[in-house]
């Protein structure tokens, strides 16, 4: 390992009560949030990809727009709304949290409590969508 | 005392003339995934939510709503801003787990055409959409079509 100009830092010889990989970040809130916003991120991607590709059709004929759109509307799709609307709701809510602990040394601070107003503010805003978006799926 | 290394990555200081194009990169994810939240947020409620939601969806929903110029902006704003958010997080996940080299650039290059050729389609399917195409069916059109 070559020395770097970034130098070098030193840690106590025995942290007290160290978990087994545990440290400030790895395994903890810091580290679930950036995984979490990684994979929604991507999911996210692929989507719109091939939501693009679909809203297309409507410029091909009302025929072949409505039989793709109806593939949407199957009770295995509309679960899979429902995964979709949750990584959105967990992207833009993080994403809000990034903003705040860039721009805000309180925020930077208390990024872990910070973390924790995520997930409580998705588990709201997914119990305000999912019955009400699986009502429409199973029962109309 | 135990001792960490330093990372692997070298310091690369930001050039100190020109545009720093990684900075702006930076700042377009942010104010970009704030109008997105908005954007999509609305989007989701007014399609998803209301009346029967996504089995209300249609040609001719979708007609009713680019019938109004307001929404064919809203939708192209979503398009542009969540495109080039989207294919610029896929470059920094490419840069973060490839090395540089052929095989990563033709990774972002295939981002780029990727985000580029979407964009492009999905503008001209906005503002060259008939809601009432000649020939079809009237049942599968707008309720404004027949006046």
């Amino acid at each position: 390992m070559p020395e770097s100009s970034a130098g070098t830092l030193t840690a106590p010889e025995k942290p007290a009560k160290q978990k087994p990989g545990g440290t400030l970040y790895r395994g903890r809130e810091g580290m679930w949030s950036w995984v979490l916003h990684r994979i929604t991120g991507v999911a996210i991607f692929f989507f719109l990809l091939v939501h693009i590709l679909d809203t297309a059709l409507v410029r091909v004929s009302p025929e072949a727009y409505n039989a793709v759109i109806g593939t949407y509307q199957t009770p295995i799709m509309g679960l899979g709304e429902v995964a979709l609307v949750g990584a959105i709701v967990f992207h833009a809510l993080n994403g809000l949290r990034i903003i705040l602990v860039d721009f805000w040394t309180w925020a930077t601070r208390h990024q872990k409590v910070l973390f924790w107003i995520v997930i409580a503010l998705w588990v709201v805003t997914m119990l305000a969508f999912t019955p009400r978006h699986l009502i429409n799926v199973f029962s109309h | 005392m135990t001792t960490i290394e330093a990372p692997r990555t070298p310091v690369r200081p930001a050039p100190k003339r020109g545009v720093n194009l990684e900075k702006w990169g930076w700042i377009y994810m942010r104010v970009s995934g704030v109008v997105l939240i908005v954007l999509i947020f609305t989007h989701l409620f007014v399609n998803l939510m209301l009346g029967d939601g996504v089995k209300a969806i249609d040609f001719g929903f979708v007609g009713g709503k680019w019938a109004d110029p307001f929404w064919q902006w809203w939708d192209v704003a979503m398009l542009w801003l969540a495109l080039i958010h989207g294919a610029n997080g896929m470059r920094t996940i490419v840069n973060d787990y490839t090395k540089p080299g052929t095989a990563q650039k033709l990774m972002k290059l295939a981002l780029f055409l990727a985000a580029a050729v979407l964009i492009v389609l999905g503008t001209l399917v906005v503002f060259t959409f008939d809601p009432c195409p000649a020939g079809a069916p009237a049942d599968l059109l707008p309720s404004f079509c027949a006046a």
